[in-house]
């Protein structure tokens, strides 16, 4: 890559953020540019932050219709998956899932309450109420 | 409390480990720039991990598991590194505070996703970026992320849930620091050594390593069909390869970068070529990621065999330069 070939079209994931891009500039030795990120990077980013999003907005609509829990809302605006949480919590994968049903999340012991709230860094009366 | 290092430069990186590793001896007087510590440790390669999934997608690096970097600078600079994990987030906390009251530039591993400095869209659950510390103030830590510009701040409660986040590659609060280093200069014999094993690596039989997993990769993408599961697909490998810590085109012009240092350290011209060679294999790499994400956009029909043609080329392109390597070095 050429030091006037590095991307600078801007990427609105990035922020006020710059990646530091190795390329070669005029007398052909290998230097850091920073670059303020190209449309590449910003269409497969957005192309994941916008697959979790629509995630996110399906579970909302399930918890206000009253078929799933607020926890499932909370675990894909955390941006994770059964797979994950199970990992950060320490409970089983299909007892999460069980937890999904809104009966069984309204008599949830204060206990496992707070450990799905420390595995999601919320409080346990954040993750109760209703999204 | 409030304690600084004012010694310590941050310098800009493009990836976290390498950066990370480099300007850590650097400031204990080492010469070393981050693309000779990339290659100084033989950090590139490729690994197709289907069986480990990041977001439901298989995990696709182009450079060797975390902590490989470190490690390889124990041996050619004779680096007294410490490395410590934690049970208990206080007590990790704790130690760090320790440390830097000891006057020591200290390393963490920690989570992305946790970082309040770190861009919203760019915060995911990925559990193996590298930081330094060298400093606090007040409650907020003074951190030099080598992927970032310039220097941040981190608030305690922050940095700690960074340190002590759970899963795939849990940190369990690491945190490294030198003890001191054996030597401060790259020696050319240590240069040779690393690259023979890169090569290694790349051409080596394993079939999801090296050439042979980007092999493998394609296949993988030509049985792709249409859907929108596809899409993702494509776009899941393109951002392993441009936006993550795993990083592909670049990682090529980072250890580009290194062949030009090599060069002359070793005084062989030859590698300078090759350092040619694998910038222009670099900017395959990118236009693969162009096609991809026009693709993605819709602005080109979507055809998962042209990229998986794209791929193949791409293995076939780093053999023969690999091969090359292999002689230059020999």
């Amino acid at each position: 890559m050429d030091v006037n070939d590095v991307p600078q079209e801007g990427n609105c994931t990035l922020g006020t953020h710059r990646k530091a891009l190795y390329a070669k500039d005029a007398a052909g030795k290998m230097v850091i540019v920073p670059s303020c990120g190209s449309e590449v990077d910003e269409t497969v980013t957005m192309q994941a932050v916008q697959r979790m999003q629509a995630l996110t907005d399906a579970a909302k609509a399930r918890v206000l219709a009253g078929q799933s829990a607020p926890l499932e809302y909370w675990m894909c605006e955390r941006r994770m998956d059964v797979a994950l949480l199970s990992q950060v919590s320490g409970i089983w994968q299909w007892r999460i899932r069980r937890h999904f049903n809104p009966q069984r999340f309204a008599k949830l012991s204060p206990r496992l309450l707070a450990r799905y709230a420390e595995a999601l860094g919320l409080t346990p009366e954040q993750l109760q109420a209703r999204p | 409390m409030n304690t600084l290092v004012t010694s310590f430069k941050h310098r800009h990186a493009a990836h976290c480990e390498s950066g990370a590793a480099a300007n850590l001896l650097t400031h204990h007087g080492a010469t070393l720039s981050e693309a000779m510590a990339f290659g100084l440790s033989s950090a590139l390669s490729f690994a197709y991990l289907p069986i480990i999934k990041i977001t439901g997608f298989p995990l696709i690096a182009y450079r060797m598991p975390p902590k490989f970097i470190l490690r390889g600078m124990r041996k050619p600079f004779q680096a007294r590194f410490r490395f410590q994990t934690f049970r208990t987030p206080e007590a990790g906390m704790q130690r760090l505070d320790e440390l830097l009251i000891q006057g020591q530039v200290v390393g963490l591993q920690t989570s992305v996703f946790w970082l309040p400095y770190f861009p919203e869209d760019m915060r995911f659950h990925f559990n193996a970026h590298n930081l330094l510390v060298y400093g606090k103030d007040g409650d907020d830590y003074l951190i030099s992320d080598p992927v970032t510009d310039l220097p941040q701040r981190c608030a305690g409660a922050d940095l700690q849930r960074a340190r002590f986040a759970k899963g795939a590659l849990a940190p369990k609060g690491l945190l490294y620091f030198l003890e001191g280093l054996g030597r401060t200069e790259v020696a050319a014999q240590a240069i040779q050594k690393a690259i023979k094993k890169t090569v290694r690596i790349m051409l080596g039989p394993i079939p999801f390593v090296g050439v042979r997993g980007m092999r493998m990769l394609a296949n993988k993408v030509a049985k792709l069909d249409t859907s929108e599961y596809s899409l993702n697909y494509v776009g899941h490998i393109v951002r392993m390869q441009e936006e993550i810590g795993t990083g592909g085109a670049g990682f090529r012009f980072i250890y580009a970068a290194f062949l030009q240092e090599a060069a002359q350290i070793t005084g062989l011209n030859e590698l300078a070529l090759l350092s040619e060679r694998l910038n222009q294999i670099g900017d395959g790499w990118r236009e693969f990621a162009l096609k991809a994400a026009r693709m993605i956009r819709g602005r080109e029909p979507f055809e998962p065999r042209t990229l998986a043609d794209m791929l193949r080329l791409q293995a076939q392109s780093e053999t023969e330069f690999f091969r090359a390597l292999k002689v230059a070095v020999a």
